[in-house]
């Protein structure tokens, strides 16, 4: 292996990856554990690219996030399962451990957290993955202090990797459960941290709104790094404020 | 390369629309949205573009300017762009004017080679002059016929459409001529210096 640090050529090579482990949650996602032969470390944040192939040629490729730590053996991507999604369904209905799966990476140099500064994660539903990786990271290099995470969901069933992010002592916010809060402007003022790192990961809508509640708390613009994903349509002015 | 156990696409390789570069799929109407950094309010009043660099006349234009500018003979780009992150949206539409305008009233030196476009977020990114030139790259402010939201990189952003869609900066501020070539934000983080989605240029390494 090489050192984390990420030689860009290596990482761009296509690699046949073995899957050693599926573990489906429900029909929302499916986390595949895939041993990668002669991989890059990845830094946390960072994705890579699952590239399926036909008989005839025929390719369709996505990224996902990475959310193993450097040091774990395998490289654990978590994949949603979009409506009608051509690759993620694949993923989730069809692969089987001993299957081999295109992939490549690790991509990525921006959405990025090394262990080194003090740091927010601020996730949204499926975009806690990469912080997933950055926590693991933290425990694995003894410096979790310097990470804190706020994540968000409508219900439990909603926030991957709930348990492992409650333990951690994340703040949890479940919009749709008794008891439950949002992620609003207050929340999330009394979590920024102009001394800190800001990493947000989440829908367009979901991201635009931590952005906004960041930038009133007074987080300032240029420590706020932004990872969007999804299908999203135009959001319209209103809902994107607020 | 192995092909993939149980897999045969959805969409097969004889369907596929033309217009559609190698590993990409159609997103339909909705239009993602992707962005490494806060998403700025920018006031379209105070707003302004600046053409500097390698240029005998750097100028700078408020939107009104360049709205004046296209005139009645506004500049519409019609067809289709390119995520690298694979999907791409055909049949849209930009409003706005082409570079081709305003480079022509900065007048690039001859030793200019490439741009630098910067958002007001300091985004950057950069390509060839070549490859905004000639009817290839507009600065737009309408999206089918509509102002271009926030963040989409309204009020007014680059469009140029024969490249990957990070090559063309949202929220654009600046536009730098150089005799060289300097590796923008994306560029510098993982991404091909050049970006052309019939080759596939997405990653460093391609």
């Amino acid at each position: 292996m090489t050192e984390i640090g990420n030689d860009r050529r290596l990482a761009a090579v296509w690699r046949d990856a073995r899957v050693v482990d599926v573990r489906h949650h429900g029909d929302i996602a499916v986390v595949l554990r895939l041993d990668v032969p002669d991989r890059v470390l990845h830094r946390p944040g960072q994705h890579y690219v699952v590239r399926l192939r036909a008989e005839d040629g025929y390719t369709a490729s996505r990224s996902y996030s990475t959310v193993s730590a450097p040091s774990d053996d395998l490289v654990e991507l978590y994949v949603e399962r979009v409506p009608d999604g051509e690759v993620s369904g694949f993923l989730a209905e069809v692969v089987e451990p001993g299957d081999e799966l295109e992939v490549r990476g690790p991509i990525g140099r921006w959405f990025v957290w090394d262990g080194y500064g003090p740091a927010l994660g601020i996730g949204g539903g499926s975009g806690v993955a990469p912080l997933v990786s950055m926590l693991r990271h933290a425990r694995e290099v003894g410096r979790p202090e310097l990470l804190s995470l706020a994540v968000s969901a409508r219900t439990a069933a909603d926030l991957p990797y709930r348990e492992e992010l409650e333990a951690a002592g994340a703040l949890v916010a479940l919009s749709r459960e008794p008891g439950g809060f949002r992620l609003d402007a207050a929340a999330v003022g009394a979590i920024a941290d102009p001394g800190a790192t800001a990493l947000v990961c989440g829908s367009a809508r979901f991201t635009l709104a931590m952005e906004s509640h960041l930038l009133a708390a007074g987080q300032p613009a240029d420590t706020i790094r932004v990872e969007r994903f999804g299908p999203s349509g135009e959001i319209d002015e209103d809902e994107a404020s607020t | 390369m192995a092909i993939t156990r149980g897999f045969t696409g959805r969409r097969r390789q004889a369907e596929r629309d033309p217009r559609l570069p190698p590993g990409q799929y159609d997103v339909g109407r909705s239009w993602p949205v992707l962005t490494a950094e806060a998403t700025p309010r920018v006031d379209a009043e105070r707003w302004s573009l600046t053409i500097d660099g390698l240029v005998a006349h750097p100028t700078s234009w408020s939107l009104a300017e360049l709205k004046a500018l296209a005139g009645a003979a506004d500049d519409t780009y019609r067809g289709d762009i390119h995520c690298v992150t694979t999907w791409s949206k055909l049949d849209t539409s930009f409003t706005g004017i082409s570079l081709d305008t305003l480079l022509g009233i900065a007048q690039p030196l001859p030793e200019a080679t490439h741009v630098v476009e910067e958002s007001t977020t300091r985004y950057t990114t950069n390509l060839p002059l070549e490859d905004v030139t000639g009817g290839k790259a507009w600065v737009v402010w309408e999206h089918e016929g509509k102002p271009l939201s926030r963040e989409h990189g309204g009020p007014v952003r680059v469009v140029v459409p024969h490249l990957y869609f990070w090559k063309s900066a949202k929220w654009i501020s600046k536009i730098h001529l150089l005799d060289h070539d300097q590796p923008g934000f994306w560029e510098l983080n993982g991404y091909h210096d050049h970006g052309d989605p019939w080759l596939e240029q997405r990653f460093d390494g391609d």
